[in-house]
């Protein structure tokens, strides 16, 4: 009896002690929360193998949460127990979230490298740092996607979407007043310039409005990115917005009979905060470095056709990944597209999206 | 001593053997057993309480809460007490200094924006004014605060900003609740309704009532014969097609929903077909998604176990001698069902109806994506304000009165139906 | 079977009534039978036997696969069972939880359209009649399972049907309750002049209530007589098993002799049986005699058969003694002595004299499993 019992402490203290040899040799895990699908798999193939090939001591776990993240995060805070280390969000998220004191405040020179001639990060992004908490990563636009086949002209301005004798059919358009708005005071006449301060006021709001309603029963309003696409593919739809990367999967990966409408495209930034209360701090600044270097960034475009948002990057972008197309001409950000373009304001929509939205989505229900 | 002595004590209580009061002793045997009881339940008590009536409780006072305020503006809103909102004047340098004060901490502690967002749920506009002016703020070493404050944004020289302030300086707040009800209150007090073209939040309520209870009579329209059949089926085949009903739950929401888009829309499956035979014309395509009527179409699908479950585990203890007693003294067949077999499910129907209506109420994500504009409920608007614009007070007041409807509508059910009369199973 | 049918104008009928359920098994072969207006008729059998099956085809919740059943001179055939005008009680009474007592009365009046002073007339003689005046008002529920039982025999009775059936009425109740039933339904058919057919697998209630007892086994009536009859002369040897105790002794037919013939029993006895059912001379047979008329002591030395017996056991019953003895090679032979007969000799261990008369043993079929 005695030598059994001599054998169970034995086999428990080896066991223990094997377990803390493994945790000594465990790896740190990242978990990296992003948009889940081609955008995920392209930050894989960029960052994360790369990363993971060149650190054997780290093991980046992937999330699909960004589309939750800012309440995710908030709760985790309000919880105490925050588990994510790295956030992909878009940039008014991250703007929120840098408010609320949700991510860290980053010094953009010291933690991220310089482009190769030594420019300084903080340059090579330039005026893409909208948030002090931001590490831009790329630049993606909404803009349109059309049927060459169901339509009989092609449409060559965004104001062709509220032409329905020219281009009669359904439109698909995002639910959310964001983009709406402008392109529908863009094309009741606004000048461009004066898009936000139009908007800014009850009446102009009114005027967007109105502007959207003579088109509201011909739109299918969607909710999530993947929708148009689909809409698209189905017919459902002869032209709607959606992501430009979205846009160029449909037509370039499954060749379906959609081509791009880019006036008037809003551009967009998405990137990379770090939460408050990460427990791999070091770790994953260490990991930042690397993913948001120029060569990183170019290399994400081989995957997906979002721009790079250091300008360094730009020249390096090459050709797709399997494709093997030329990925320059389809970045929203390549000078063909982006003759007319707007950009995300963030500021004007921090302030006033909530009384936009509630009108918008009151209008909506009428 | 005789036996009445032993039983009876001095006193005329009735005592133990060992002169202990009987109901002592009866407590202290008892207790045990009461406790032995509780550590029973206590896991379940612990684990209701902190997953469901915190929460609850939590949300309800969420939607109430509003320290933020005072907490980053300490000095502003104690020096905003003594001045009249409705004087129609700013209010004096001691509230601009407190405000540079306040701001100059806000800013340190990176706070600054976060008030500034919940005022501006208010007031358009409150969240850059703050987010700009406790950079400006540290700018400002002296006086006069008033005048180099409003240098640094004009809306500070605005009445209605300072008025927004004090009026969101106490610690609870009505403003939530005001607002999932489309009104709100004017600086001077008085409550103040959304024309109703623009109300939203009423709009919703309504909306969500009438789509739950036309998805609960869909599913009981289609649910009482399926649930019928699998009762007076054999136990073959009825188990069979109790897996035929539970297959809504097997198969992911996202299949789900997309299998319903490929059969309903205008290019789908349903409209080739008609097309096909004849019935519609190409031009004539059925607007079948994107609306109330594929929310109502998708969702009944979703819920209909809810309804055939109940009914059948309730027509399932139904012996089926009942109907043929009841032909047997002489009741056409008709009249044998509508007056014997069906009063005998009604407890079925009542579980099955409040189940699906409850789930449906507060169901969000099918109505998202195969809702359109027609087809939103109330809780996408909640979500949204979860996920999306992040006013959790606002979430919360409107989950509070959801909740709320819900209660009624069971208190409703309680005194029509009867709660006991409802069998889940 | 023929001889089932008896003559005049029947009230019921069966005529080679077959039922099939899957169509490769008859569950119930060939039926004919005649019912006499005002009849008590028992249909007994073990479950699976086919009575229920007739008794459903009777009310019209089955459909016979073949043959006809008549009613009252009428077939029935294509009469659905709501125009049948039967009365029925059901195993488990079957009343409608959610009407009371009173309204469960009213139902098979209400369907046929009576006026409303005409119902609470025969309702409340109804539950006069089955001694339950007060409890009109009740829920099934609420009453006990011997009232329930009362509900449903004024039920099925209230709209003055021209048959009742009951099937196995009285199994959810306990014993005692169930005889008191038993007395109480018998009288109920008693005063009403009603005509009865009734369902059950009991035999000492078969015995108990029926005019005539039509014993089912196998899809088949192995005998239609009335409660006596079945008992003291049964036609073959699944009827002698199945109705009361019965000591079997297992032989050969030797010789048949008229009414008589004679067995040489596997343990070499030879005896003298009445003719029965057996199959023949030369062919196995199984005698059939009832424990109570088997002689023990003085008495044994008169009887016409004689056989020594070796004591098992004694069981005290208060009115009777059952022993159980070794006969002809069989263990299982038992014999019920009345408290009064002289009990000497009767020890465990003794061998001791039997003996019965030739026209209390009856030579039977030897069943399958023997």
């Amino acid at each position: 009896m005695n030598s059994f019992k001599t054998a169970l402490i034995a086999a428990a203290v080896a066991s223990v002690a094997a377990g803390a040899v493994t945790s000594v040799q465990a790896e740190t895990e990242l978990v990296v929360v992003s948009w889940g699908g081609a955008y995920s798999a392209s930050q894989q193939g960029a960052y994360h193998d790369p990363y993971m090939a060149k650190n054997p001591g780290i093991k980046i776990i992937n999330d699909d949460s960004s589309n939750a993240a800012v309440a995710k995060l908030r709760a985790m805070n309000e919880a105490g127990n925050v588990t994510w280390d790295l956030v992909d969000v878009v940039a008014a998220d991250a703007i929120r979230l840098c408010d609320e004191g949700l991510a860290e405040v980053i010094d953009h020179d010291k933690v991220l490298a310089p482009a190769p001639d030594g420019t300084p990060a903080s340059e090579d992004f330039g005026n893409l740092l909208v948030s002090e908490c931001f590490i831009p990563q790329i630049v993606y636009s909404t803009t349109f996607g059309y049927r060459t086949d169901l339509l009989a002209s092609k449409p060559t301005s965004v104001c062709d979407v509220f032409d329905l004798a020219k281009f009669p059919g359904k439109r698909a358009l995002e639910k959310n007043p964001i983009n709406n708005m402008e392109w529908a005071l863009l094309c009741d006449g606004v000048a461009p310039d004066q898009v936000y301060e139009v908007l800014g006021t009850r009446e102009g709001v009114e005027k967007a409005l109105a502007k959207l309603g003579t088109i509201k029963d011909s739109v299918v309003w969607w909710s999530k990115g993947a929708q148009t696409p689909q809409l698209l593919a189905d017919g459902e739809v002869v032209m709607g917005s959606t992501y430009n990367g979205r846009l160029f999967a449909v037509i370039e990966e499954e060749k379906q009979p959609i081509a791009m409408l880019w006036d008037w495209q809003v551009f967009d930034l998405d990137g990379w905060i770090v939460p408050t209360g990460t427990k791999n701090k070091a770790a994953v600044m260490e990991y930042l470095r690397f993913a948001t270097d120029t060569q990183r960034l170019a290399d994400q475009a081989k995957f997906i056709s979002y721009g790079p948002a250091r300008k360094s990057s730009a020249p390096l972008v090459g050709k797709h990944a399997t494709l093997g197309i030329d990925m320059a001409p389809h970045m929203p950000t390549d000078p063909a597209n982006a003759k007319t373009t707007l950009l995300y304001n963030y500021e004007f929509w921090a302030d006033n999206r909530d009384d936009i939205d509630e009108r918008f989505q009151s209008w909506l229900l009428q | 001593m005789t036996a009445t002595d032993i039983q009876n004590g001095p006193t005329g209580a009735i005592v133990t053997a060992d002169g202990q009061p009987l109901k002592v002793s009866l407590a202290r045997a008892l207790r045990r057993q009461r406790l032995f009881a509780l550590a029973l339940v206590a896991p379940l008590f612990i684990f209701v309480t902190i997953s469901f009536i915190i929460p609850i409780a939590d949300m309800l006072f969420r939607s109430v809460e509003n320290s933020i305020v005072e907490e980053i503006l300490p000095e502003t809103v104690k020096a905003l007490e003594s001045w009249d909102e409705n004087s129609g004047e700013l209010p004096d340098e001691a509230v601009f200094a407190a405000m540079v004060a306040d701001l100059k901490v806000a800013k340190a502690n990176r706070t600054n924006s976060k008030v500034g967002q919940r005022l501006n749920y208010e007031r358009s506009g409150m969240s850059s004014l703050f987010r700009g002016s406790g950079r400006k703020a540290v700018r400002i070493k002296e006086g006069p605060y008033k005048e180099k404050l409003i240098k640094a944004d004009k809306d500070w020289g605005k009445v209605v900003t300072w008025q927004v302030i004090k009026q969101f300086s106490p610690n609870l707040t009505p403003g939530y609740y005001l607002a999932s009800v489309d009104a709100m209150q004017t600086p001077d007090g008085s409550i103040q309704f959304e024309d109703s073209e623009k109300a939203i939040h009423t709009k919703l309520f309504v909306r969500t009532m009438i789509m739950s209870v036309a998805i609960t009579i869909t599913t009981l329209l289609l649910g009482f014969p399926i649930a019928y059949l699998i009762a007076t089926q054999p136990a073959k085949i009825s188990n069979l097609l109790i897996i035929l009903v539970l297959l809504p739950f097997w198969t992911s929401l996202l299949v789900r929903t997309t299998s319903w888009i490929a059969l309903l829309q205008q290019k789908g499956v349903i409209n080739d077909f008609l097309v096909l035979v004849g019935l519609i014309s190409e031009d004539g395509r059925l607007a079948m998604i994107h609306n109330a009527t594929g929310a109502v179409i998708a969702m009944t699908h979703i819920l209909l176990p809810f309804m055939v479950l109940p009914l059948y585990s309730v027509m399932k203890t139904i012996p089926p001698t009942y109907m043929r007693a009841a032909t047997s003294l002489g009741a056409h067949p008709w009249p044998a069902f509508w007056k014997v077999y069906f009063p005998n499910t009604v407890p079925g129907i009542g579980a099955g109806a409040i189940l699906v209506f409850i789930l449906a109420i507060g169901y969000y994500i099918t109505p998202e994506l195969v809702g359109g504009t027609s087809g939103t409920f109330i809780s996408n608007r909640i979500a949204f304000h979860i996920l999306n614009s992040l006013n959790w007070g606002l979430a919360a007041a409107l989950g509070a009165v959801l909740l709320a409807i819900v209660m009624v509508f069971y208190l409703l059910y309680d005194r029509i139906v009867g709660i006991d009369n409802m069998k889940l199973g | 079977m023929t001889g089932l049918q008896s003559t005049g104008d029947p009230f019921v009928r069966f005529q080679e009534v077959q039922k099939s359920y899957d169509g490769e098994t008859l569950v119930v072969k060939n039926l004919n039978l005649d019912i006499a207006n005002g009849e008590f008729l028992t249909m007994l059998g073990p479950s699976g036997s086919g009575k229920t099956t007739c008794l459903m085809m009777l009310a019209g919740f089955e459909t016979p696969t073949h043959g006809k059943i008549v009613l009252d001179g009428a077939p029935l055939n294509d009469v659905p069972p709501h125009k049948r005008d039967i009365g029925m009680v059901f195993q488990n009474y079957a009343l409608f939880p959610h009407m009371t007592v009173a309204e469960n009365l009213a139902f098979p009046l209400h369907v046929r359209k009576m006026g409303k002073a005409e119902i609470e007339e025969r309702v409340q003689r109804a539950l006069d009649m089955v001694q339950l005046g007060i409890f009109g008002g009740r829920r099934p529920m609420q009453l006990s399972g011997g009232q329930q039982q009362r509900v449903a025999v004024a039920r099925a009775l209230v709209f003055d049907p021209k048959l009742v059936l009951m099937d196995e009425p009285l199994g959810a109740l306990d014993k005692q309750l169930r005889e008191q039933m038993q007395f109480e339904i018998k009288h109920i058919h008693d005063n009403l002049g009603i005509t009865v057919v009734y369902v059950t697998h009991d035999q000492s209630e078969a015995l108990t209530m029926s005019n005539r007892i039509a014993v089912f086994n196998d899809g088949i009536i192995q005998q239609l007589a009335p409660p006596a009859d079945l008992y003291e002369r049964p036609d073959n040897a699944f009827v002698a098993q199945f109705i009361g105790e019965n000591n079997k002794l297992i032989g050969k037919v030797t010789a048949v002799d008229g009414d008589q013939c004679s067995v040489e029993l596997d343990s070499g006895e030879k005896v003298a049986a009445m003719s029965i059912s057996h199959a023949g001379v030369g062919q196995k047979s199984m005698l059939s005699i009832r424990p109570e008329r088997v002689m023990i002591g003085d008495e044994a030395a008169d009887c016409d058969v004689q056989v020594q017996a070796h004591v098992q056991e004694l069981i005290y019953l208060g009115d009777h003694i059952r022993t159980r003895l070794t006969v002809c090679g069989r263990e299982d032979f038992v014999v019920k002595i009345p408290n009064s007969t002289d009990r000497a000799g009767l020890v465990p261990g003794n061998e001791i004299s039997i003996g019965w008369r030739t026209r209390d043993c009856r030579a039977l079929d030897l069943p399958d499993n023997l």
